[in-house]
């Protein structure tokens, strides 16, 4: 529509461009709304009184649902708690194998006891792993991570968490796959749970933590349903995707080999589509590992425990070893299954082999363990890494950071007071000026220039929920810190981004660093803000955009180089400098990629927001982490929901303008 | 639509090769109509809506009141441009896709009123079909392939692994039945493609352009491959083609599609004498006619009590028999199947052939 404007002006060249009067329009009407806020104080700041009791409803809904709801033959309580014993048992041998071992004592005083796998056995397993997956380096670097655990004292800890990720992974890949499948199968399943899996991916964690509290209890079980729920959506869409991608011809082969539906799916469909879904595999460990440190919230124990709680004491040191740990966990894992999925096939030499001789990885890592195991009996140290030649460097961190803050304390002081002073205060003040009537309006004509009348109702709707239940002012301070954190990871991501497209050493360093930036779990960005700058607003914002720059140099380098070769051919030969390549050519057609990463950008924001509400902002995160320390579902919920709407109207607005724009350029 | 009539023209110059089989496989009326209310729209229309009622209603006539029979034992090649209908008609035929009308025989079974079981049964012991792009399980072995069809019929292991190497020895693929599709060539991997369909003896074979993603000198092999095959196995044939010189070379009888609808069925022999359309001749034109027409087409009538010496078969081509009569003086016999002359063959008549002279017979 706005292309046909714009025509118009050109033809009779005096008619204004209708988009431009509306915009026009619709400020001096917010101006005018703010200069009449003594007469109509509801405009702007919305009423109190007005305030629908959501959060009310909600918590009453889950007390009936937990303490009266019968479903005949037991409770809604029974349920799920019998649910939760049943997920009890491997989870129970998963921890046993890796962490506790097996006590089996009919005779308290003679225990029998199974001892776990020792770490030896383990790095040298998950040295294999790598080595039959990726070759040596992928052997030593899985192999290094693994012994960073023994190392520096974090093994008991490692286990605990990587025994809940080992029974997680494989639960939520399956409950994925299951999902997807339906959703590919029918239509209609599709379309219903589409918005569902958008809210499950926007919904801050903590939100739903309550629930899962109340109704499964506290400990590793709960911890793992919410590891489980925030990693699986992404695995249901994979599915899906990689399901569609089979080609025609393929599955129509299927059909006329006579497969029945059932034979199609699991013969022919889910075996080509190998490659997609183990692409889901490693969405759903990442996230796994990702939920560490807020699933110890609920009890999952282990790394994640030790995080936090040095993360409280502000015991810095301990808490990086920890945080790093983590890390390295990830990485490995990370890694691993990546080396897996991208494997090359088996070719027709092996079916030649004997059964030993196609297996010499398996076998080579049975053997590590008996030969580990039968060692140890004799040399413990073999069994338990001694505690003598574990390493710690946190008395090291401390004593850096106390360095800097000795020496740097006023320059560091400085930086933070400026920004609050001249940027962070004056936007949080206009923002929460503004009259909520009047951002309702204007999002709703941004939706309708982008999207049409449908999407001007969406965003309307969204954004009306969340005055209506009261979260408006949170949100306000929600979309100033969360929008001036993208602000800043998009003026240093796109540029980063540019650079790394137009050079190829560039590239390849910054590929490392986001890829280990995007391997890190949330929380670990934290550590180090909290050591240098204390807590406030500086602090998350600082984190918040260390955690969410990636995309945005991503999209930006992608973007530049998928720009058709032969245009700037084009543009070479008709003489442009380098620099007018990139400004009239590189950068116009990527733009709408840039914006996709800038959308990204957006989203890991609002997730990295709620958990910097630990380090005391004023927003919806903290409201939602309020709730979870008080249990109190309705309001988390509340907050939460409202945090993901904020998500969805900034998606769905830069995604329709994406998508109109790339159609303009003919690229989608 | 008024291609109908034209069609029947073309089948019937048909020198009777055909004509005397079985019919296998008939369609009439078949459509297939792409987009919403399609079935009412058709029902509106009587069935016979014209291009401008479709396109009007926002629907597209990816088939349009196709009609076609195939004999036993015949290769019956539908030749068509992309986005001509050609593939959507096969796919109709085996109900890959399901018509929006029309109906459709398997010998005496209507297969548009069978149910999705019979269907799978149907396919899993009468139907083969070959894909373009091959189709190959990337997981599966040659052997896993092609033992496909089988295994997922429930025959037994050895049994399936016997029948398996039987047809990959058929396509000449022995010994490489340990390897997967990625180790092979484009052309072996439609080898793999070609065994798989067959595994199961089906008595109609599919197959959908199966040579059109191949280099032209292997195309050519597998062409000639095709047909070794074909004199040993009889199978019937639909044979979906956008290469007319492919459908001329293969194929006993060919019907043409254009926008969704047949334009006209006939032998090759009969396209090049007697194109229905000017669609049609602008494909026949480039082809060099004395591959293509036999001496039956180019013979004289007997003059009374003549009885020319020696002889060709009627159906011999004339590229054939040039040079024997290129040599001589005398014009030769053309002699029916049972051996009988029914014609004199001039020299003049094959040169006017052989150098692309029009106007002949």
């Amino acid at each position: 529509m706005s292309v046909a404007g714009s025509t118009r002006i050109l033809r009779d060249g005096v008619r204004l461009n209708p988009w431009l009067a509306a915009w026009l329009a619709a400020l001096v009407a917010t101006l005018l709304v703010y200069q009449l806020r003594e007469a109509w104080p509801w405009a702007v700041k919305y009423p109190r009184a007005w305030n629908v009791p959501l959060s009310f409803w909600i918590s009453g809904f889950m007390k009936w649902l937990i303490n009266d709801f019968d479903l005949g033959l037991f409770t809604f309580k029974e349920l799920t708690r019998s649910l939760s014993w049943l997920l009890d048992w491997p989870l129970a041998a998963a921890k046993g194998l890796l962490s506790s071992g097996f006590t089996f004592s009919s005779d308290p005083r003679a225990p029998i006891v199974v001892e776990r796998v020792s770490w030896v056995a383990l790095i040298g397993v998950v040295g294999v792993m790598g080595y039959s997956a990726g070759g040596l380096r992928l052997a030593l670097l899985v192999g290094g991570c693994f012994a960073y655990l023994a190392v520096f004292g974090q093994w008991d800890s490692a286990m605990v968490t990587l025994s809940s990720i080992v029974i997680a992974v494989p639960l939520g890949v399956a409950l994925g796959l299951f999902v997807g499948i339906a959703g590919f199968r029918w239509l209609r399943f599709e379309q219903a749970i589409t918005p569902i899996l958008d809210l499950m991916q926007t919904v801050p964690v903590f939100a739903y933590l309550v629930p899962i509290l109340f109704l499964f209890g506290f400990g590793p079980v709960a911890a793992m349903i919410a590891t489980i729920i925030y990693a699986t959506p992404p695995m249901v869409r994979v599915t899906m995707l990689a399901l569609r991608q089979v080609p025609d011809e393929v599955v129509e082969f299927g059909r006329m080999a006579g497969c029945t539906t059932r034979q199609l799916l699991w013969k022919v469909q889910i075996p080509s589509a190998q490659a997609g879904l183990m692409v889901g595999v490693n969405q759903v460990i990442m996230l796994s590992l990702n939920m560490v440190i807020i699933a110890s919230m609920i009890g999952a124990g282990g790394l994640g425990f030790d995080v936090l709680s040095s993360l409280r004491r502000l015991s810095i040191g301990q808490g990086l070893e920890a945080g790093i740990a983590i890390t390295l966990l990830a990485i490995a894992l990370d890694r691993l299954s990546q080396a897996f999925a991208n494997r090359p096939p088996p070719d027709h030499r092996r079916q030649e082999l004997t059964w030993v001789a196609r297996h010499p990885y398996l076998l080579t890592a049975l053997g590590i363990l008996v030969v580990t195991w039968i060692i140890g009996l004799v040399w413990p140290a073999v069994h338990i890494y001694p505690e003598t030649l574990e390493i710690t460097t946190g008395a090291f961190w401390e004593d850096l950071v106390e360095w800097i803050n000795v020496n740097f304390f006023d320059e560091l002081e400085a930086v933070k007071t400026w920004l609050l002073l001249h940027v962070l205060i004056p936007v949080k003040r206009f923002l929460l000026q503004l009259p909520w009537v009047a951002v309702i309006a204007l999002l709703a004509l941004a939706g309708l220039q982008l999207g049409g009348w449908r999407l001007a109702l969406l965003v309307a709707c969204l954004a009306g929920f969340i005055a209506v239940t009261g979260q408006w002012a949170k949100s306000m301070v929600t979309v100033y810190l969360c929008g001036l954190s993208v602000v800043f990871a998009a003026l240093i991501g796109v540029p980063v981004g540019i650079w790394a497209a137009r050079n190829e050493r560039a590239h390849r360093v910054v590929q490392v660093i986001i890829d280990t930036l995007q391997t890190l779990p949330s929380f670990v960005y934290l550590i180090p803000v909290v050591m240098l700058f204390r807590v406030g607003d500086f602090s998350a914002m600082i984190a918040i955009v260390a955690y969410a720059v990636a995309p945005a140099v991503r999209y930006t380098d992608h973007g530049i180089r998928q720009v058709p070769p032969h245009l700037i051919e084009a543009a070479r030969a008709m003489g442009c400098t380098r620099r007018q390549i990139l400004w009239r050519v590189q950068i116009p057609l990527a733009l709408p990629e840039i914006m996709l990463g800038i959308n990204q950008t957006i989203m890991m924001a609002l997730a990295m927001l709620v958990i910097t509400a630990l380090v005391g902002t004023r927003d919806l995160g903290q409201e939602v982490y309020i709730a979870l320390t008080k249990a109190d579902t309705g309001r988390g919920i509340v907050a939460g929901v409202s945090v993901a709407f904020i998500a969805i109207i900034a998606d769905r607005l830069i995604a329709a303008w994406a998508m109109r724009r790339k159609q303009e350029l003919g690229l989608a | 639509m008024a291609t109908r009539e034209q069609s029947a023209s073309g089948a019937g110059a048909s020198s009777g090769k055909a004509a005397a089989k079985t019919a296998k496989l008939t369609c009439s009326g078949v459509w297939k109509v792409f987009g919403q209310g399609a079935k009412e729209f058709l029902a509106r229309h009587d069935t016979a809506p014209n291009a401008a009622e479709l396109t009007g209603a926002g629907l597209i006539g990816a088939v349009r009141d196709a009609g076609l029979e195939v004999g036993e034992g015949e290769i019956f090649v539908i030749m068509g441009l992309s986005g001509s209908g050609k593939s959507t008609l096969v796919r109709c035929l085996s109900r890959l896709i399901e018509p929006t009308a029309g109906a459709i025989f398997f010998e005496d079974q209507d297969l548009l009123k069978t149910s999705e079981k019979e269907m799978i049964e149907l396919r899993r012991h009468k139907m083969g079909m070959v894909f373009q792009h091959f189709a190959l399980l990337p997981h599966l072995t040659v052997l896993g392939n092609v033992a496909f069809p089988l295994e997922v019929q429930g025959v037994d292991r050895e049994t399936r692994k016997r029948r398996a190497l039987e047809v990959i020895e058929l396509v000449g693929l022995q010994g490489r039945e340990a390897y997967y599709p990625r180790e092979l060539s484009g052309g072996q991997q439609q080898r793999v493609g070609i065994a798989r369909s067959l595994a199961v003896e089906p008595e109609i074979w599919f197959l959908d352009e199966p040579f059109s993603a191949l280099d032209p000198l292997i195309r050519r092999e597998m062409q000639d491959e095709f047909l070794r095959l074909q004199n040993v196995l009889r199978k019937t044939i639909v044979f979906i083609t956008h290469d007319f010189d492919e459908a001329i070379r293969l194929a006993d009888r060919i019907a043409i599609m254009q926008d969704g609808a047949i334009i006209q069925i006939g032998t090759p022999e009969a396209l090049v004498l007697d194109p229905a359309t000017d669609y049609v001749a602008e494909f026949t034109k480039e082809i060099p006619r004395a591959k293509v027409l036999s001496a039956q087409a180019v013979m004289s009538p007997l003059g009374d009590g003549e009885a020319p010496s020696g002889g060709v078969p009627w159906n011999t081509k004339v590229a054939e028999l040039a040079e024997r009569l290129v040599d001589s003086e005398e014009a030769l016999a053309v002699l029916d199947a049972g051996g009988r002359p029914i014609g004199r063959l001039e020299r003049r008549a094959v040169l006017d052939v052989l150098v692309g002279r029009t106007g002949g017979p």
